[in-house]
């Protein structure tokens, strides 16, 4: 290596540093916020590595009660509201990409724009009507807004990229276009299932808008709970950072594990203008 | 990247045109679950809220109509004015910013580096990770006696701020927030754009001796210049929206001084209960996010001009 190769390396390695380094510390500081007791939080100079690791912090939450139900909340409305969006999100892209009807992801689209307030107040309506406010149906319901444009939308691209051939031949053979959909196009699809649900899932889990207003004490997701600890239980750090940790933890380990399908999911969404 | 990012709508259109020909409807019901649901979450309640904003409608009290008087009701209202102020301050602020950084950071992360897979990872946890858990600790961070940002000022010596506690560095701070939570998006469309430029303009620039700064002003710049619209377009999108951030540390205030158009709403519809009002903003939110769409539009196809004139 010539010096300026060398030189070209550090300067490389500073760079990605440096652009790395909010994330990394940002992380690394909820960690020892998350692990140190009262007295080490209130501490000036901050201390970053503490000398007693509060584990207590965690217990404290997972123990508590009411921690189980949100977490059961959350793992309920954001099953749900994936799994009936791959229903009727998968087949719907796929007869859009086949139909080729291009102009109907602009319904998409404007759902991309719309805030997603203007969605709850009609809908809030709706459910009191009906009587659902207190029960997790609203909540799962109102997640399809999140949900199925996301997977609608990354159905629809991937199914224009798999190979027709396959298909037209199963169709020639005298296979129904169910058939060639369960059999043929859907196994094709696996990845971009995949991509679908990954999203869908993390946008879901991180939705805390739709859970402020639709969700009552017993209702409440983890985001919310988090967000209510705030503002009335909690008022020491350590405790309350484990609680976000806790929360976003499942999505963290997701985005590293998956993060090539992410990165795939997100960038074809956006260069498709959503 | 996978095969999702080189979909190519106009190949599948003409492999799909014959077929369509031979058996048209046969489509269809694969489409109609998902248009039910459509429907149902997005089209119902965007007639409703329409028919609302035209309504003196309030939970609990009977709903008259009233015509366009929600509407003209915004139009003297000085906190949905200040509203809108806000809501730009903030939205310009987090496009330009994170265009910027996210630019910057797509340059470094073309290049080529051991562990660049998991970096990539690391640098996109930040928009992944549950708003309302990061917001949560963003306030800690911010807290001005026990924070940890105004220690780290106070070691390059710069004196204690009040952040979020302040009217006048509130907007300023939340910006650095949504910055570094969104700055990845823009890297992620930039380093796609980056993956598709041929490679001989560079090896001319080489043999021509032109400098670092050369090459990115006159070589990369134009070439990813379709994506970094596309990411300020999504950017504006999403920062007009920001909700969560904004809720969860300072729920607009000190004061009114962070209170964008989304929070806004949120009080009128559902800390005071006046939907009908709440739908007249909702409706005149969307306008505007389409009429900022549209304004960028026109001004990339000016520029597309401007070029175009200047290189004849």
């Amino acid at each position: 290596m010539t010096p300026r190769q060398i030189i070209g390396k550090i300067g490389l390695w500073l760079s990605v540093l440096v652009i790395v380094s909010p994330a990394i510390l940002f992380f690394l500081w909820m960690l020892s916020l998350s692990l140190k007791f009262e007295v080490d939080n209130a501490a000036y100079p901050p201390v970053f590595f503490p000398d007693h690791i509060a584990w207590k912090n965690y217990a404290d939450v997972l123990a508590s009660n009411r921690f189980l139900t949100y977490f059961i909340n959350s793992l309920v409305v954001t099953g749900s509201a994936t799994v009936l969006a791959l229903m009727v999100g998968v087949p719907a892209g796929y007869g859009i990409a086949r139909m080729a009807a291009h102009k109907s992801a602009i319904v998409i689209l404007i759902a991309r724009i719309t805030p997603g307030l203007s969605y709850l107040i009609p809908l809030f309506l709706l459910f009191q009507w009906l009587g659902l406010l207190g029960t997790l149906v609203p909540q799962i319901i109102i997640h399809l807004v999140v949900t199925v444009p996301i997977v609608i939308w990354i159905m629809i691209g991937y199914f224009e990229t798999t190979p027709m051939e396959l298909e037209e031949a199963a169709l020639i053979d005298g296979a129904g276009r169910w058939q060639v959909f369960r059999h043929v196009a859907l196994p094709i699809a696996k990845p971009g299932i995949a991509v679908a649900f990954i999203l869908a899932v993390i946008f879901s889990w991180n939705n805390f808008v739709f859970g402020i207003v639709l969700a009552g004490r017993e209702t409440r997701t983890l985001p919310v709970a988090v967000y209510n600890m705030i503002s009335f239980d909690q008022l020491s750090w350590g405790p309350l950072a484990a609680a976000a940790l806790i929360v976003t933890f499942p999505v963290l380990l997701l985005t590293v594990l998956a993060q090539r399908q992410i990165v795939a999911g997100l960038t074809a969404g956006a260069v498709k203008g959503g | 990247m996978s095969a999702l990012t080189q979909s190519t709508p106009a190949a599948a259109s003409t492999e799909a045109a014959p077929e369509k020909e031979l058996r048209p409807p046969s489509y269809w019901p694969f489409v109609v679950p998902a248009l039910v649901v459509v429907l149902a979450i997005i089209i119902f309640p965007w007639v409703f809220t329409i028919w609302m904003s035209l309504n003196e409608w309030k939970v609990g009290s009977p709903t008259t109509f009233v015509g366009f008087s929600n509407y003209l009701r915004l139009t003297s209202d000085p906190r949905f004015l200040e509203a809108v102020g806000h809501t730009l301050v903030y939205t310009v602020l987090s496009v330009v910013l994170p265009l910027i950084l996210g630019t910057l950071s797509a340059v470094v992360f073309h290049q080529n580096f051991a562990g660049r897979g998991f970096l990539r990872g690391v640098f996109i946890m930040p928009m992944m990770a549950t708003p309302v858990a990061i917001a949560l600790v963003w306030t800690m961070m911010f807290h001005p006696q026990l924070g940890v940002l105004n220690y780290l000022l106070s070691l390059v010596g710069i004196p204690a701020q009040l952040w979020v506690f302040h009217p006048a560095t509130v907007i300023p701070s939340l910006v650095l927030v949504e910055t570094w939570q969104w700055t990845p998006l823009v890297m992620l469309i930039v380093l796609g754009g980056l993956a598709a430029i041929p490679t001989e303009p560079y090896e001319s620039a080489q043999i021509d001796g032109a400098s670092f700064w050369q090459v990115f002003r006159f070589i990369t710049l134009p070439l990813i210049m379709p994506f970094l619209f596309i990411a300020g377009m999504i950017r504006m999108i999403d920062a007009v929206k920001s909700f969560d951030i904004i809720f969860a540390i300072t729920q607009g205030g000190p004061g009114s001084a962070s209170e964008t158009i989304n929070i806004y709403l949120y009080s009128v519809a559902f800390t005071y209960y006046d939907l009908g009002y709440g739908s007249a903003i909702a409706v005149v939110f969307f306008l505007l996010i389409v009429l900022l769409a549209a304004v960028m539009l026109y001004a990339r196809q000016r520029m597309l001009w401007t070029e175009i004139a200047s290189g004849a």
